[in-house]
């Protein structure tokens, strides 16, 4: 009988041993990773996008005047919205004193003071993907257009048009399937057309809209699988296609605007890019289907020149160490390079700052699959 | 609903109809046969964990996942909800490891190795059993020696008291979640030797129940707090079952087919500005199996079985704010399995299987790869016992073609074979020191793997043609006790202890890939290691005025660690943190008591503190969840008519809580049930 008394006390041991708290607002860690650095950009945001269903969307913070980094803030200073900052972040932007952050499965745009991320409110988009602006308007793609019950539930897709000073959306453009990048260049829009959702026959167009009917002029055939734009000054975009991951592999194309023409493709594999000056910084993960294996390059393309000028920005051999280089973004200032490695993409993600030489200057841990970077202060390029 | 009220009345109908036709002889008890001490000769080394009559209908559970949460070493992963998915992994080494019997037939699906035991009732079952490595009885198929972890489901055999012919159970249940959920089971005596058994069974639930989500400030303050009702996890199923039981000189032999049909809801995840999903899922299975066994002489037993299942999966996603996803599946089994045991001295037995299985998956998907599979399993297996000492030791050959067809870029078909063989052993070691005492040692090894599925390998974009097998290493330590006092309030107290270190290596999982977001392919780099200590504890208790009391403690702690990535081991790195969502402390406790005609029962189960990735930072980190279910039920007879009412309140103290995060659970629930036996 002693025993299973024994036996009772220690189940209910085991039963108070760790009980259920209140779920308690996460308070942001502070890091400090670096010595200050003064310049007219305050710091950078970092949007870790989290994988679907995971509700992991996480907004992270650089201060460069305290060389501090600031993990998850979101939750913190909005303390009062339910579900936080929401589910896989894709794009993030700061136009005049607002911030928006795409987040994709949440379906909304959520606009933020720029300052410090406290919600202003947010724009209800379905699957939206990129955003851009244009005198006053906030331009944003999406997958969610209207579906061809009749053609295989084909969806096509859109671009809206909103009023950042109401956050209300004033029209729609329908564009491609599955538009992505896009990029506003002399009065008109280019949107990159994936095609995602229709595997095996990907789009590869880009849609070209007129801003000020705001309708689509005309679809310019360019390559397979359309992802990301980088328009350089010069009356060049520059566009990535991803391939169709087995026999296509993932390149990038020049196309001039003015001459509505591609005017050179590169065989460069690219998952995200970045553009300074004359430089367009370039991650690539290249799958190979017959080496079942994965091929990464840190690439460098001169754009007046048009010809890769290095095929590994990383001079110091920390691209060893790093698994899955996702997101890119080059301080305009500095020419510091911040570079995120998503690793395993369920794990916390790695943020890595290079000097303009490529020499590792600090890294840091992120939250899940760190992607989106935008510049606080002045003189940001993008 | 309607229709399920009508299917009711029917079955209430038909069960009155019937007793007014078979004119039950007045037998005053009609007891549940107990099946306990039917203890066949070959016993097994390693004795299972069992539930079965009494103690399997009084738990508060829907489904037989849910009974089997009261195993130890056993976690479910649990989406909520009626019909939502439920899987079971033992000892952490994940459930495609994890093998399922039904009626002494595996249980199959080599499109994904999940076997959805919500497609199972207990309405029919009387017996469900937990071996870990194996069963360790060696008169079985080769399949049986295939898993690193066993669930044998038996279903209800038969059994006529007096001049009985015919037995027939309706049972009505309803409650919470807009359940209503009738099951007829009717057993007619053929002959002195051959019975019958069906059995219906309908289920319709709207699956609604209310959650709540909320966050404090550090200092208690409420920051937010919400409350809404979890939509889409509503379900229509119907389930079937026939099966003839025979009985012949020195063996016995039965066939059965099953059917189940069903539409359901698949309630997503609840994230920020997403409150409801519309994904739906449509499964129909059928299977018939057979089994025929018989002790030709003293020295040789023969056993075969044999299986066709078929089975339908349509997947469904309307949500405009994701892809739309229209996809069907077809799957076929054949199995065939011939089991032959030679008794050599009374004290050491051999036996040697030898199955061959066939599967096909079809499938609604772009480049799809139309994979078959041809798998020839042999085992061979000896047992001896001396004195105390039980050994059981087997090797399983496993010998696999996978055939595929997948397209290439220029549109042609590529047809590919591949054939591979693989050895694995286990040991078995039983131990009975004293003869006095009913106190055993024991131990054992075992080395199994579990195939890539279909999925793993073929998966249109996601598979890995080139996957390996997923081996996992058990080794086991334990010690069993249990004593019996007639003259004691403790009529029996019993007892098991076991440590445990298993090994999961060249585990398959999915790794990203390539240039676009969200590519993922299927790799064998996961290496996990697990320690574990199981312990499990029963007494029953006669207390006086002819109280009874059955209590039942489980408590398991694991440390399952994840070995996959060396270099991860930095800040917030997942080298050598816990996997996702196994705790580390986790226990359940029933108590059963029963005076006259009253049964009250008490269950509750544990959950630690768990982590929903390798990375175990605190934004990770999911809170300890526990629930208090109770029950009551009271039997009387009215007539002919054996009645049980019961009344159930599940998580008693209204818990709020996830298994998996972002997938709420519901709080208190209810549940009715009337039961009724002619």
């Amino acid at each position: 009988m002693r025993i299973i008394i024994k036996i009772f006390i220690l189940s209910l041991l085991i039963s108070l041993y760790s009980c259920r708290e209140d779920d308690i607002i996460y308070i942001p860690e502070k890091v400090n990773v670096a010595t200050p650095e003064y310049t007219s950009i305050n710091g950078f945001y970092l949007l870790n996008e989290g994988n679907m269903g995971m509700n992991k969307c996480t907004l992270d913070y650089y201060d460069y005047a305290k060389g501090e980094y600031t993990r998850n803030i979101y939750g913190n200073a909005n303390p009062s919205i339910p579900k936080e900052l929401g589910d896989v972040g894709n794009d993030i932007a700061i136009y005049g004193s607002k911030m928006y952050a795409v987040i994709n499965t949440s379906n909304k745009v959520e606009v933020m003071n720029a300052v410090d991320a406290t919600r202003i409110g947010q724009i209800d988009i379905p699957n939206c993907r990129y955003i851009k602006f244009h005198k006053g308007f906030a331009y944003i793609t999406s997958y969610a257009g209207p579906v061809d019950i009749n053609n295989e539930h084909k969806q096509i897709g859109y671009v809206a048009k909103v009023d950042t000073a109401t956050l209300e959306i004033v029209d729609k453009c329908l564009v491609g399937y599955q538009p992505d990048g896009i990029e506003i260049v002399d009065n008109r829009i280019y949107v990159a057309n994936s095609g995602g959702y229709l595997v095996p026959n990907y789009e590869n167009t880009i849609s070209v809209i007129d801003i000020n009917s705001f309708t689509e002029i005309k679809k310019v055939e360019i390559a397979l699988n359309l992802s990301i734009l980088a328009a350089d000054t010069n009356g060049y975009l520059w566009i990535a296609s991803r391939g169709d991951y087995k026999d296509v592999n993932s390149r990038l194309y020049c196309y001039d605007v003015r001459k509505e023409r591609i005017e050179k493709n590169f065989d460069i594999a690219v998952s995200n890019m970045a553009l300074d000056g004359d430089s367009l910084y370039i991650i690539g993960n290249q799958w190979n289907e017959t080496t079942q294996s994965t091929t990464t390059n840190y690439a460098i393309v001169d754009i007046t020149k048009k010809e890769i000028v290095s095929t590994n920005f990383i001079s110091d051999g920390t691209e060893a160490s790093i698994i899955r280089p996702y997101g890119i973004i080059i301080n305009p200032i500095t020419k510091d390079i911040l570079l995120s490695d998503a690793k395993s993409y369920v794990t916390p993600g790695i943020l890595y700052c290079f000097d303009k030489k490529g020499v590792r200057k600090w890294n840091v841990r992120t939250g899940d699959i760190p992607a989106h970077f935008v510049f606080l202060g002045n003189n940001k390029n993008n | 609903m309607a229709r399920g009220r009508f299917l009711f009345f029917l079955i209430i109908l038909c069960s009155f109809s019937l007793t007014a036709q078979s004119k039950l002889d007045s037998i005053q008890h009609l007891d549940e046969v107990k099946i306990v001490a039917s203890k066949r000769p070959y016993a097994t080394v390693i004795p299972a964990q069992t539930l079965q009559g009494k103690a399997l209908e009084s738990l508060n559970s829907h489904s037989v996942a849910d009974a089997i949460r009261y195993f130890s070493g056993v976690q479910l992963k649990d989406y909520g909800g009626v019909g939502g998915v439920k899987t079971i992994d033992i000892r952490s080494m994940g459930s495609n490891h994890m093998g399922v019997f039904y009626d002494g037939i595996q249980l199959g699906n080599a499109q994904n190795g999940q076997i959805d035991l919500g497609k199972f009732s207990l309405d029919n079952i009387e017996g469900i059993s937990l071996y870990n490595g194996q069963k360790s009885d060696i008169f079985q198929s080769a399949k049986d020696f295939g898993s690193a972890g066993t669930i044998y489901l038996n279903t209800r055999r038969p059994r006529f008291e007096g001049n009985k012919k015919h037995n027939l159970r309706a049972i009505f249940r309803t409650g919470s979640f807009g359940l209503i959920n009738p099951s007829l089971l009717w057993e007619y005596k053929l002959s002195d030797n051959v019975n019958l058994s069906t059995s219906i069974e309908y289920t319709s639930a709207t699956g609604k129940y209310k959650f709540r989500y909320k966050k404090n400030f550090s200092d208690g303050t409420l920051a937010w707090d919400t409350t809404a009702t979890r939509l889409n996890g509503d379900i229509y199923a119907l389930r079937a079952e026939i099966g003839v039981f025979g009985q012949i000189n020195n063996g016995q032999w039965n066939i059965k087919a099953y059917y189940y049909d069903s539409e359901k809801g698949i309630p997503g995840a609840i994230v920020n500005n997403v409150w409801k999903s519309a994904q739906r899922q449509w499964d129909r299975n059928f299977f018939a199996q057979g089994s025929f066994r018989k002790k030709f002489s003293k020295v040789y037993d023969f056993k075969i079985n044999a299986k066709y299942a078929r089975d339908y999966m349509r997947y469904n996603n309307p949500d405009t704010t994701l892809m739309y996803i229209d996809n069907k599946f077809w799957q076929q089994e054949l199995y065939i399995s011939a089991v032959n045991k030679f008794n050599i001295l009374p004290s050491w037995e051999a036996n040697i299987a030898i199955d061959y299985q066939w599967n096909y998956l079809d499938a609604t998907l772009s480049q799809f790869a139309y994979p078959t599979r041809n798998t020839i399993l042999m085992a061979a297996a000896t047992a001896y016992q001396w004195n105390g000492l039980k050994v059981q030791a087997s090797v399983l050959g496993s010998f696999i073609n996978d055939h595929s067809s997948t397209e290439n870029s220029s549109g042609q078909r590529v047809e590919k074979n591949q054939t591979n063989n693989y050895f694995t052993p286990a040991l078995f070691l039983s131990y009975q020191p004293f003869r006095l005492y009913d106190f055993s040692l024991r131990t054992f090894y075992k080395r199994i793997f579990r195939m890539p599925t279909f999925n793993d390998l073929f998966y249109t974009d996601m598979g890995n043609a080139s996957l390996r097998p997923e081996y996992a290493t058990q080794y086991n330590i334990g010690a069993y006790y249990s004593i019996s006092l007639s003259e004691s309030i403790i009529e029996n107290f019993k007892i098991t202890a076991d440590a445990y270190y298993n090994l999961v290596d060249d585990k398959i999982i999915a790794v990203p890939k390539g240039t676009g977001q969200y590519r993922w392919m299927m790799m064998n780099i996961g290496k996990v290691k697990i320690k574990g200590i199981d312990v499990t504890a029963s007494a029953r208790f006669k207390l006086p005025c002819s109280v009874l009391l059955n209590a039942n403690l489980n408590y398991t702690y694991q440390q399952a660690l994840d070995y996959t990535d060396q270099d991860d081991n930095g800040d917030g790195g997942s080298y050598k943190g816990v996997i996702a969502y196994i705790p580390r402390h986790s226990g359940s406790l029933i108590i059963g008591g029963q005076y006259k005609n009253w049964e009250l029962n008490y269950s509750f189960i544990y959950v630690g503190e768990r982590y929903l990735s390798s990375a175990n930072i605190i934004e990770n980190r999911e809170q300890p969840w526990y629930t208090h279910d109770i029950s009551g039920a009271y039997s009387f007879r009215i007539k002919d008519l054996q009645l049980r009412l019961s009344l159930e309140v599940n998580n008693l103290f209204n818990q709020q809580y996830d298994v998996i995060r972002n997938y709420p659970m519901p709080g208190r629930n209810y549940k009715a049930i009337l039961k009724i036996d002619i």
